[in-house]
Parts: structure tokens; sequence; C-alpha cells
């Protein structure tokens, strides 16, 4: 009888931390995007009050639409993102396959080598980087970006995906050879079906960070036909930091995409971590 | 006779394309950072100097006030993000694996939102939020009845680093959680269920059972708070600039080597400077992650389910 009450008074005071933490978080994205929908005066007056007919207004928008080319730098994030993950992928798949699957001289070590980017971020080398698309050519270019965040998203790629690629079976594989499948036809037809779920784990923990980075832009790709949204956005806030409606505005369209993908892909995200992707 | 088995080529081309992009866009220039920390420019050529750039950087007071102001404020970051992120995100993590919580799945998703919000926005939303004239938090201390407690936090020099760090914790507390709920979840049942034979339920279960056996977890959460927050810059370039203003009271390494080396407003950029700055943040980042590695994780006991 005390053991029930207990347990139904923990988990009462469960449910409260949890509860407030939850408010903590949501928050603040609750009260810009609320506020992006009123009138200036609305917004000072009461901040905390919802969008309703009285204080309704969507002038900080039409201004966001008119102003900043918003759907050019959409399109640059969107591609940015896009090619640097299907590289990732792809590449990281190859590299993991390679090192999980076949026993060669230098394997151990090869593994290290493309793990130490986990811990370097590709940062510290930035002057260089730098220097590097200069001579290239690429400075200002969506390449130039592309080719950083395909680096970058290795390593963990890799990482990853040759834990899962181990828990393959070695006779699905081996019927393969038998019925006399190249090894590229056994890594693309059997082995990569196979992981996609780890795929997916892999591609939700690239694309948040490449869609976020600010850094990269700002130095590689600051031109105005090359900005990705991240950059473009803080741009136009630091610009429009006194057109209160214009800067909520140009927030929650900035959350919107990212909230969006995450919600979709939330439930693979959450089933990698927990079975075990990063250990 | 030994055969030889043929070489197979298939190895080498699963390996290059991601050993070639990884090595030439990430591991050359790293090195090529490292390197450049060795000269300077002399009359519009570039000059093997030695050691003279860290001399300079360490000794020189014009660099070395800068340079020891950002290294303690980040360690500052550091140490807020390890007293506060850190519990704050074990503590739900344990929450939320206790079983039979309901909703247990909307309380993660909505926990973790902030994460993946870009620092732009969360930097936007921070400096509006405790910003002075808009008032949210003003008015909200008010209604409490605490509005003496206010104060510019962002702008004032003594809350100012302090401030951002918890703003960065706030956006970050995900991840500790996400990892813990991960290793609490993989232990197995019969461990649980011994433990509670022996008596051992609630806190006291969590303290001499579960904590042990997450150790290694917690482990490898504080070598990524430590990498990411040396190399962390964005926030504070989002919501102070890149002068980590008021007075370079929230300058840290990542926006020390941001002006150095790409210069702002008339100060020039100073790519060997800037690789000097970036060689001492790698050998710091380097030395953390040694001690983790042969000081730390060798010395954590991990279990074998």
């Amino acid at each position: 009888m005390s053991r029930t009450r207990t347990h139904t008074g923990r988990s009462i005071a469960a449910h409260a931390i949890l509860l407030t933490y939850t408010l903590i978080a949501l928050f603040p994205v609750f009260v810009i995007v609320i506020n992006s929908f009123k009138s200036r005066r609305a917004i000072f007056a009461e901040p905390l009050m919802p969008p309703m007919p009285g204080n309704w207004d969507l002038v900080g928008y039409t201004t966001v639409l008119q102003q900043g080319d918003f759907f050019q730098y959409f399109l640059n994030s969107m591609t940015v993102t896009v090619a640097s993950l299907f590289f990732v992928l792809l590449f990281g798949a190859m590299a993991a396959f390679a090192l999980s699957e076949y026993r060669f001289r230098g394997n151990l070590l090869m593994g290290l080598y493309l793990a130490l980017g986990i811990m370097i971020p590709i940062r510290l080398g930035t002057v260089a980087i730098l220097e590097l698309m200069v001579s290239a050519g690429l400075v200002n270019t969506l390449t130039a970006l592309i080719l950083v965040y395909t680096a970058q998203g290795l390593p963990l790629a890799v990482f990853i995906l040759s834990e899962f690629m181990r828990s393959v079976s070695d006779d699905l594989k081996n019927a393969g050879r038998i019925d006399g499948l190249s090894e590229y036809r056994i890594f693309f037809t059997l082995v990569l079906p196979l992981v996609r779920p780890a795929m997916a784990t892999v591609a939700v923990f690239t694309m948040i960070p490449i869609w976020n980075d600010l850094w990269f832009p700002l130095i590689l790709a600051p031109s105005e036909e090359t900005k990705t949204i991240t950059l473009g956005s803080q741009v136009f806030i630091g610009q429009f930091v006194t057109n209160w409606n214009a800067v909520l505005a140009a927030l929650s369209l900035a959350i919107v995409p990212v909230l969006v993908l995450y919600l979709i892909f939330s439930r693979q995200l959450i089933r990698g971590i927990t079975a075990g992707a990063v250990k | 006779m030994a055969r030889r088995k043929p070489f197979r080529w298939h190895i080498g081309v699963f390996l290059a394309p991601a050993v070639l992009v990884y090595t030439a866009i990430m591991i050359i220039p790293l090195f090529g950072t490292l390197n450049l920390s060795l000269y300077n420019l002399a009359d519009r050529a570039r000059v093997f100097v030695g050691l003279a750039n860290f001399e300079t950087l360490f000794g020189d007071p014009r660099w070395s006030t800068a340079f020891w102001n950002a290294l303690w404020n980040n360690c500052w970051f550091f140490i807020i993000h390890m007293a506060v992120q850190n519990p704050i995100g074990i503590l739900l993590a344990a929450l939320l694996s206790s079983p039979k919580l309901r909703m247990a799945a909307f309380y993660r998703t909505a926990i973790f939102i902030p994460t993946i919000l870009s620092f732009v926005i969360v930097g936007f939303v921070w400096k509006l939020i405790l910003s002075p004239i808009w008032g949210i938090a003003p008015g909200m201390l008010d209604a409490v009845g605490l509005k003496f407690l206010f104060a510019p936090w962002l702008g004032k020099e003594e809350y100012a680093l302090t401030t951002l760090a918890l703003v960065s914790v706030w956006q970050f507390v995900g991840i500790p959680m996400m990892l813990i709920y991960a290793a609490l979840l993989s232990i197995p049942d019969d461990v649980i269920e011994a433990a509670e034979m022996d008596g051992l339920t609630g806190w006291s279960q969590f303290w001499k059972i579960k904590l042990p056996l997450i150790l290694p977890s917690i482990g490898i959460i504080s070598i990524l708070t430590f990498v990411g927050n040396f190399n962390s810059f964005d926030l504070i370039y989002v919501a102070q600039g890149a002068l980590a203003g008021p007075n370079f009271s929230t300058d840290i390494l990542g926006t020390f080597l941001y002006r150095t080396f790409f210069g702002f407003q008339l100060q020039l950029g100073d790519p060997h400077m800037g690789a000097t700055i970036a060689t001492a943040m790698f050998a710091i980042i380097l030395v953390g992650v040694c001690i983790y590695l042969f000081g730390i994780q060798t010395r954590l006991r991990r279990y074998q389910f």
C-alpha cells in the first residue's frame, strides 16, 4: 500500500521535472513564433499573448520576403546539404565496407587514421583550407563548401557504418560470391540495402551540423550568390536589428525547415542513438 | 610454391574516394596550418621564423593578454557545461528511462529540439528574450516579484560569458541526455532485478548500480563537451559579434582565431598568427583527448553483458 503511494509520488515528481524542462526547452521557440504574427505594438505590449484577430499582422513576413533573397539562400543550403550528404554516405559506406569486410595489411591503421577526424575538428585547418580553395579558384563557390563538409562528415560516418556492416551476415555475402557476383555488386545490391537504417542515422547526424554551420560559409563562401540560409539570416537579422517584426519573421522562417526535418527523422535519430550507434 | 594472392583492387577502389577527400581537405590542411604557424611575412615574402610566432602569442603583451583571456574564458565556458549541462542531462535521462513512464517519447523529442536549431536562431532568440528593451525576461521576473534580480545579463562584463554558457547548455543538453538514456536502456533487466532482490530501488539503485555502469558514457560525454567547447565560435559570434563584447569578456579561442585570421573592422587578417592560434588550440584539444584516452578511459571498467 505504502509502496504504491511512493511509486505514484515518484512518477508525479518525474513528470513535473520533465514537463518543466520541456517548457524551458520550447518556450523561446514558442515566443518567437507567436510574436512573428503580431503587430509591432502588440509585440512590445503583450509579448506572451498568442496572435489573435486584434493584433494579427504579417508585415514581418512581407518585409523578409521582399528584402532578403531567402529563396536563393534556401536553395544554396539545400544544394550544399544534399550534395555533401550524398558524398558522405556513398564514400563513407564504401570505406566502411572495405574496413569491415576485408582483412588486409594496414586495416587497423587505416581505421584509426579515418577516426582521427572524429576528435580533431576540421576548423583548426581553416587557414590552410582557405589557401587551398583560393589556389584552386573555389572561393565563393558551393563546391568548396561541399568538399569541406564531405571531409568533415566522413570520419563519423565510416566509424558508425563499419560497426553496422560487421553485423551483416557472412553467409549472405558468400552466397553472392558463389553466384558469381563481383565485390561491387555485393556491396551495392546486398549490403547497402541492409544497412539502410544505419545510413539514415548517419544522414541525420551529418545533416544538422552542415545545415547550421556558420563558420565555413562565412569564410569560404560569403558572396551574395552562395550564402547559405544560416549565413543569410545572420546577415539579414544584423541589418534589420531594429525592425522587430522582420527579425522575428526571419527567425521563424529559419526555424521551420529544420523543425519539419527533425520531426520527420526524430524517430530514426532516437532509434539510431539507442541502438548503440554512438558508443 | 607459395601462391601469392592476386592484388585485391576492389579494396583500393572502396577506400580511395573517402581517403582522398579526407586527406586532401582535412589532414593536409590541418598539418598545413600547423606548419604555417612557423612562418611569417617579411617584405611580402613568407619566411621561416621557427617558434617566434608562439613567442609573440605568449610573450608580447598585445597578444598574450588576449590569448590568456580567451583561454580562461574558454575554460570557464567548459566548467559551466560540465557543472550544469551534464548533471541535468543525466537527471533527465534517468527520469526518462524509468519504466512505465508515459509520454517519454514526447519529452525526449521536445527536449532535443533546441539542439537541432542553428546558432543564429539560438543566439538571437535569447538576445531578444534577455533584452531589457523588449523585456520578456524582466516582465516574467516581475510577475513573480523578482524584478530586482534582472540585469542586462548579456551587456554586463561579469555576467555575459556565464549567460552565454548557460544558453549553450540550454541548446545542447539533449546530447548528454540521449547518450546517457541509451546507456541506461542497455543495462540488462537481470542486473536491475538482482538489485531489486537485494532491496535496492529508486535513487539508491541509481547511485549504486546504474551510475557505475554508465561511467564510460559519462566519460565520452565529457570529452565530446571538451572538444566542442574549445572549438566553439558560432554562438558568441552571433550573440556578441566578432569583438566578443562587452570589452572582450566573452572572447573564447574560436572568436579570437576568427578575428586574428580573418580580420575585423580596421585590423587586417593575419594568416600566420591565425595558424599559430589554431596550433595552440590543436595542442589544447590533443592534450585533453590524450588525458581522456590514456588517463580516464583505460581506468574505467567496462562491463560486458
